[in-house]
């Protein structure tokens, strides 16, 4: 049994609260963040960024930051955008999306700057 | 003019071999590969097909000339050599849209499979593909939700869902067996599956299981923050004690339950789809019997019309092979029944089995499910295969981690985010699929353990249904 590692999560350790996609990984850097627009902006998504209150992060709807970028495929500007949420709202989960207007989805959904777990 | 009543036996192909017939956008069609007693022509072989299907019957009745027959007939209107095998043939054959009842594909099944099938003229007889008109594909009610009405329900986006099938698959108490969904899904899964064999059995009736398996699920939801399912099969002895079930699921929460298509039946399953979409449900199908009719290269049913008939009937989800794992699929086929499940528009395809353009109008897709044999290893090749829109489901491949299922649950979701993050960065996963998840094991010792507990293990046989595209 020595070498079992027990698996640490408990209704008790906000830190056990995930965030779905890539929220069991390590938080991405700036380079990982800028493929991920990447990606987004080569599938022709309008990106859009939102941001909640950890706590409130299972809920649907999260807080937009402005309105979706529609159109917008300058990864600069796009992460412009991003680091202006985080900025403006400091210990909140700031996430990234592509929403796919045809299939009426957000094709891809990822919190790029974590939050203070609470 | 009128026809005379003409007793007596005549042959099929004066009536039913139209060659010269262009099939109407309207027209059900259907390409089957017909194997015939030695010495019956291929024309003739056809036209028994057609006959034997629609409207036909081994002798004329003067009952034939009450009705236009030629309105309601199926045609055999073409035939074509089956690549590298020449005992059989495929026959192609188009059946007025009036020969069926709206929206059933029970209906449909009973004509198309039926008598025909035992028909003494043939050998064997096998049904590859059906072409549904989109006028009858629109009187059907379909998915009771679709791909991304269940993304929106599950919040679950850009990557593949996962999911677990419990095992022991049969033999556990309700109590033990809800530990064993819990530990899964706090471990990082999205949703857990009863086993197909498990609907309401003396070790755990069906009651008992639902009341435990929902605690797992309000806790692991309450620990996670993320938004947790689990298949509660409502498979049943009757239509009446299926739809008990499905509407105890629903009054205690559950957000999916399961249904077993092919032995609950399609009246059955149709019900229940229509019903699951009235009451905001989603539906997980499984395939047991699936084998029986589509693993013979020459008789039975291809799985693709198994997989039309599943999508016109309903479900949000059904499994559809791995290709890497234990179980029969070849991967070129397996890509067209996939695109079946969730494309609106499906072109023909030989290379990958299909037959006809298929055009599913406003119907909502399936989301394919890859289960069986497979673990983290398979993780960057069934992302690449399948891409976001499947559930990958590892049953042995989290149960099975060396530290429990909590552990084998963290295992696969660490493996599976690190591999649509590759993709996503425009890496090849089945070519750096190994740095990939030995990179993303690094921070987590969970992935590393499992990938030192399944690296040997491996399925390698061929497949037996093969796809009739080159000479052999």
């Amino acid at each position: 049994m020595s070498d079992m590692q027990d698996y640490n999560s408990s209704l008790g350790d906000a830190a056990s609260r995930k965030f779905e996609t890539f929220s069991y990984l390590p938080s991405m850097d700036a380079d990982q963040i800028r493929a991920q627009i990447e990606y987004i902006v080569s599938k022709g998504w309008n990106p859009s960024v939102e941001h909640t209150e950890p706590q409130n992060a299972g809920g649907s709807y999260w807080y937009m930051w402005k309105l979706p970028m529609f159109g917008e495929t300058d990864v600069d500007a796009i992460l412009a955008e991003c680091e202006a949420c985080k900025k403006a709202h400091p210990g909140n989960h700031v996430r990234l999306l592509g929403l796919d207007n045809f299939a009426q989805c957000a094709g891809a959904s990822m919190v790029i700057f974590r939050g203070e777990a609470v | 003019m009128a026809k005379k009543y003409d007793a007596g036996v005549k042959e099929y192909r004066e009536t039913y071999w139209m060659p010269e017939y262009t099939p109407k956008e309207t027209d059900l069609l259907a390409c089957f590969k017909v194997t015939p007693q030695e010495g019956v022509p291929r024309e003739e072989v056809a036209a028994a097909v057609a006959a034997e299907s629609s409207t036909g019957t081994w002798t004329t009745v003067w009952t034939d000339l009450l009705t236009d027959l030629d309105h309601y007939k199926g045609r055999a209107y073409a035939i074509e050599d089956v690549p590298g095998d020449d005992t059989c043939f495929y026959a192609f054959i188009a059946y007025p849209i009036d020969l069926f009842e709206e929206g059933s594909v029970v209906n449909v099944l009973t004509s198309l499979v039926g008598n025909v099938f035992g028909f003494k003229a043939l050998r064997a007889l096998r049904l590859e593909d059906i072409r549904f008109p989109v006028a009858y594909v629109m009187t059907c009610n379909g998915p009771p939700q679709g791909i991304q009405v269940e993304r929106d329900i599950m919040n679950k986006y850009g990557r593949p869902m996962l999911g677990c099938t419990i095992k022991p698959k049969l033999g556990l108490s309700a109590k033990n067996y809800g530990r064993a969904c819990y530990e899964g899904l706090r471990g990082g899964l999205d949703f857990t599956k009863d086993d197909e064999n498990v609907n309401s059995q003396p070790f755990m009736r069906w009651r008992h299981r639902f009341d435990f398996v929902m605690e797992a699920i309000q806790k692991a939801e309450a620990e996670t923050g993320e938004r947790k399912g689990h298949y509660l099969n409502v498979t049943a002895p009757t239509s009446d004690q299926m739809m008990e079930r499905a509407e105890y699921a629903k009054e205690i929460g559950a957000p999916i339950i399961m249904h077993d298509y092919l032995t609950g039946g399609l009246s059955a399953n149709t019900q229940l789809a229509q019903w699951c979409q009235d009451n905001g449900m989603l539906l997980h199908i499984h395939r047991a019997m699936h084998a029986v009719l589509d693993r013979n290269p020459h008789h039975g049913i291809h799985f693709r019309v198994l997989t039309k008939v599943l999508r016109l009937s309903g479900g949000d989800h059904l499994h559809s092979g791995t290709v890497v794992g234990k179980l029969e699929g070849d991967r070129d086929a397996t890509l067209g029944w996939i695109d079946i499940m969730r494309d609106s528009y499906v072109k023909e395809d030989r290379s990958r089995g299909i037959f006809f353009d298929q055009d599913w109008g406003s119907m909502p897709g399936v989301i394919p499910v890859a289960s069986g044999g497979i673990h983290v290893w398979h993780m960057p090749a069934l992302v690449s295969i399948f891409g976001d829109d499947s559930v990958l489901q590892f049953g042995g491949g989290t149960l099975g981690h060396p530290w429990g299922n909590a552990a084998g649950a963290a295992a696969n979701r660490v493996a599976v985010e690190a591999c649509v993050e590759a993709r996503n960065m425009g890496r090849e996963l089945e070519k750096e699929g190994k740095d990939i998840l030995t990179n993303a094991a690094k921070s987590s010792p969970e992935l590393k353990a499992a990938m030192e507990t399944w690296k040997e293990i491996k399925f390698e046989f061929d497949t037996v249904d093969k796809l009739d595209v080159s000479h052999k």
